[in-house]
């Protein structure tokens, strides 16, 4: 019997609007002072209301939509209730019943017509951070409560992913996203991106149906053999972590499932240093949240335009962008492909190309000059790249046996240094390039030089 | 029967001795009876309701205002370390 990896994904991504979801504390909490950027807002003390942040919701919807989302028209905040000290409200305010978007999809590139649903776009806040350690000899947990109440989206896929490879393109792909709409730099070392897998595994029968469209042409998958467990794997912080956690957990319930057992439904953590997943705490019985409607947080209701005035203003996506590149630069995929994968330096490609254009300077040789020379877009105006290109173009002019008879002038008054090269020290050709720099007095390439001196000592 | 004693008090962090559960769970019990009442009610035409001020879409700007300061913060807790609220540890 052979099984299949069914895996679903819930990423959180923390907003990086200027002050938190429901108060007007600053976001700007990383590397702060503890409780320094904590309001009463932000622990549910008497009196407190929490008012929620315009840009954020904004944010989250066009979240939604670059993901192919619906955005229902009515949507509303819920509270959700447990007990954890991470929680000072005892409850966290997200988003239940009526997220602000959901039924979305992805479309994967490596496995043709792959498909990853979206189930839903929610908006909720993030918690405090907790610190085990041992104060005055006796283990205890700290808590900064800084970073509790900041925006957070939460992105939840439905269980279509069935290997490590296409949750790692599908996150890549995300991440892409995110910093493009530019409202997260989505910085997993920062924890501005948490990725949350779920694990489980299916018989696998060759000959079952692929996935197919009822009759209101929502795409269903047969529902035989669906797992009756399922193992979550809590905020890992890397993309490779996750690859390696779903590998180790493939294999680990697929030896328990060949003794004839089911795997625990269980959260599990990643323990980098060991290579393995453990386990976290066995969820005895299904956690119960009692969701209620946030009393707090008068719902919210969108017109269409609304709605449309924000898919007005999300800019070009990388999958559009890498195929109008594609096109309108006439570019291998692999060319598109590095100049779209950020904004940033997609942006900075074309206002090149517009420039170099008054130049004759073709959009080929510029994205050349951009991945060769690995060009920072954020340390130089493409007007300056322009002009240099058009300087580097200038250098090369210089005549081919004029330096061969420089260089020959070089090596005679230079005995020495053409010896040492002959023995196997290389970098004596720095040296014989400098000298005939010297002589030359004309910008040009080193690469050229360095050309002519290989090919005469060569045939000496 | 219908109340889970043990799970509601494990839901709502509160440790309870037998004799308390037995009363609680009897008075819960009574509680949800009265509120059963209720259904007696036809409710096909209402709404269900959770707000009732009326209002719709209230937000404000993303704008930062001050943060209270940090002994401010945590002047009302018993046990504190280096700026952090300190508590029994959770995790082992």
């Amino acid at each position: 019997m052979s099984y299949k990896p069914v895996i679903g994904l819930e990423v959180h991504v923390e907003l990086k609007t200027k002050s938190k979801m429901f108060c007007g504390c600053s976001t700007d909490y990383f590397g702060k002072k503890p409780n320094t950027h904590v309001c009463p807002t932000c622990f549910g003390l008497p009196g407190a209301l929490p008012t929620p942040n315009k840009i954020a919701i904004e944010w989250c919807i066009k979240i939604g939509l670059s993901l192919n989302c619906d955005i229902p028209l009515f949507s509303k905040f819920d509270r959700k209730n447990y007990f954890y000290p991470d929680l000072p409200k005892g409850y966290q305010i997200s988003q239940y019943d009526l997220p602000f978007a959901h039924n979305g999809f992805v479309k994967l590139k490596t496995d043709e017509n792959k498909t990853i649903r979206i189930r839903r776009v929610h908006m909720e806040e993030d918690t405090g951070k907790l610190i085990h350690g041992i104060v005055n000899g006796k283990k205890a947990s700290l808590i900064d409560f800084n970073r509790s109440g900041v925006p957070l989206v939460e992105i939840v896929t439905e269980p279509d992913f069935e290997s490590a490879e296409q949750v790692n393109e599908y996150l890549q792909k995300l991440q892409q996203i995110i910093r493009y709409l530019e409202v997260s730099d989505a910085d997993m070392e920062k924890g501005q991106m948490r990725l949350e897998p779920n694990i489980s595994l299916k018989k696998s029968h060759p000959e079952q149906r692929e996935e197919y469209r009822d009759s209101s042409s929502v795409i269903r998958r047969p529902q035989n053999d669906i797992p009756t467990y399922k193992v979550e794997v809590k905020n890992i912080n890397s993309f490779r972590f996750v690859e390696k956690a779903i590998h180790y957990e493939t294999e680990r319930q697929r030896k328990i499932l060949e003794g004839g057992k089911t795997p625990v439904q269980e959260t599990r953590g990643w323990d980098e240093k060991r290579q393995i997943t453990f386990s976290q705490r066995i969820k005895e019985q299904e956690m119960d949240y009692r969701y209620f409607p946030e009393a707090d947080i008068p719902p919210f209701r969108w017109t269409k335009s609304q709605i449309s005035r924000l898919r007005s203003q999300i800019p070009e996506m990388p999958d559009k962008k890498l195929k109008r590149f594609n096109d309108d630069y006439s570019m291998s995929g692999y060319y598109s492909e590095i100049l779209t994968r950020e904004r940033k330096m997609a942006e900075f490609f074309e206002e090149t190309v517009k420039i170099g254009k008054k130049y004759n300077i073709n959009a080929k040789k510029i994205a050349n000059t951009i991945i060769n020379k690995k060009i920072d877009a954020n340390s130089i105006l493409p007007a300056a790249l322009v002009q240099s290109i058009i300087k580097q173009s200038k250098k090369t002019v210089v005549d081919e046996e004029e330096l061969k008879n420089i260089a020959l002038e070089v090596f005679r008054k230079n005995p020495k240094a053409v010896d040492d090269y002959k023995k196997g020290k290389n970098q004596v050709i720095g040296f014989i390039i400098g000298m005939m720099k010297r002589e030359i007095k004309k910008p040009v390439e080193n690469n050229q030089l360095k050309e002519v001196i290989e090919n005469l000592l060569k045939i000496q | 029967m219908r109340i889970d004693i043990s799970r509601i008090s494990k839901l709502a962090n509160l440790s309870l001795s037998d004799e308390e559960k037995g009363k609680f769970e009897k008075q819960l019990d009574e509680t949800i009876e009265y509120i059963d009442k209720l259904k007696e009610i036809d409710t096909m035409t209402v709404d269900p309701t959770s707000q009732v001020t009326g209002l719709e879409n209230i937000t404000r700007e993303d704008e930062v205002k001050p943060s209270l300061p940090q002994e401010k913060v945590l002047s009302n807790s018993k046990s504190t370390h280096n700026g952090l609220f300190k508590v029994a540890a959770i995790l082992e």
